[in-house]
């Protein structure tokens, strides 16, 4: 099952038209998908807060949107979730996570071991995925939490989904 | 010459204004400046998340072509988040103006010196972003030239201007960030 077409579809069904992102491997297909859609606005930050400020400009402007990007991103958009949280506006983030299954590069666990905690701290819902087959209610199921209850919610996309990276020497 | 008053400043560049303009003031000064001007139901106040103001005026002017955004925000507020201006120089919104009163210093927190009084220049940092429409004003004249292309130009628009150090009495907006996203989005969309 190709999973990554399942998030594409749930983008798709759910009206989502503003993709913002810091590049991820893990969300290599996905972002490609997008960026050849027409209805759907791909925008590359250069930090994952502003992916955080500009989900909330959508919503103001009437747009539904999610912000792509790997764990070690998350810690980066913390103080910036009082923008969605205080005025109650949804937020959805779909994080490529790092630092736990298989994981071969120490640098990685620090921020993907305490990327649920720190999420949950500032009061975005987790919702997890570890494998193919429920990856798309999973998405479904934590967009249509966000827009209903204009909520912030994570999906972690395990990285036993993913599939750990392997560095090899030449 | 005397420097710019940040107050009048604000007041000039939202006076008369267009039923398409959409104004967001940034943490702190900038958002009592803009309340000072006039409330709205077409104005966005940050009172935290410092650093989001140009985020969120981004992901505004990309959502709602048909109106003209317009961030009105400080030198300390635009420092904390200096790489949106890249992702602006990027996705080039032709009907964003940022406008940044640089006063150079922190007003809310004592009056701490800000990296422009230490040789941080923004229009060259937007200009280096890509963003090419952009100056620094000084004067009233200057203020009156660059109100049209704020208002007008094709963007993205970035307009340092300096102002006077200044310690201001407080006017606030609506503190509660739900009312102002909800009447905001029924005065933009119909809807909260």
């Amino acid at each position: 099952m190709n999973w990554r077409s399942e998030i594409f579809r749930v983008f798709k069904e759910q009206n989502i038209t503003c993709v913002c992102h810091v590049p991820d491997a893990g969300h290599l297909e996905l972002l490609q998908t997008c960026e050849q859609d027409k209805d759907i606005k791909l925008v590359t930050l250069t930090t994952e807060e502003e992916g955080v400020g500009l989900l909330s400009g959508a919503w103001l402007g009437g747009k539904k949107g999610a912000l792509l990007m790997q764990s070690s991103g998350v810690g980066n958009t913390i103080n910036a979730l009082a923008l969605p949280i205080t005025c109650k506006m949804p937020f959805v983030t779909i994080v490529s996570m790092r630092g736990e299954w298989g994981e071969f590069i120490p640098w990685q666990i620090p921020m993907g071991q305490g990327t649920p905690t720190v999420l949950e701290a500032m009061g975005v819902t987790n919702f997890r995925a570890n494998h193919a087959e429920e990856v798309y209610e999973t998405v479904d199921a934590a967009v249509k939490f966000a827009y209903n209850n204009r909520k912030p919610v994570s999906v972690l996309l395990s990285q036993r989904l993913i599939g750990a990276k392997q560095f090899k020497e030449e | 010459m005397s420097a710019l008053l940040r107050r009048e400043v604000v007041s000039e560049l939202v006076d008369g204004r267009n039923e398409d303009l959409l104004v967001l003031s940034g943490l702190g000064c900038s958002s009592w400046d803009l309340t000072a001007a006039g409330d709205s139901d077409q104005n966005f106040y940050f009172i935290g998340a410092m650093g989001m103001t140009v985020p969120t005026s981004l992901g505004l002017a990309l959502a709602r072509e048909e109106n003209r955004v317009l961030v009105i925000t400080g030198d300390g507020d635009m420092l904390m988040n200096l790489g949106i201006l890249a992702t602006v120089g990027m996705q080039k919104p032709t009907n964003l103006a940022i406008v940044v009163l640089d006063n150079g210093m922190y007003g809310e927190t004592g009056g701490q010196e800000t990296a422009t009084s230490g040789g941080t220049n923004l229009e060259m940092v937007a200009k280096g972003a890509g963003i090419t429409n952009s100056t620094t004003v000084a004067t009233k004249e200057e203020l009156t030239k660059a109100k049209q292309e704020i208002i007008n130009g094709t963007g993205p628009v970035f307009v340092n201007i300096k102002v006077a150090k200044e310690k201001l009495p407080l006017v606030l907006p609506p503190i509660d960030g739900i009312t102002v996203t909800q009447r905001f989005r029924k005065s933009l969309i119909g809807k909260v």
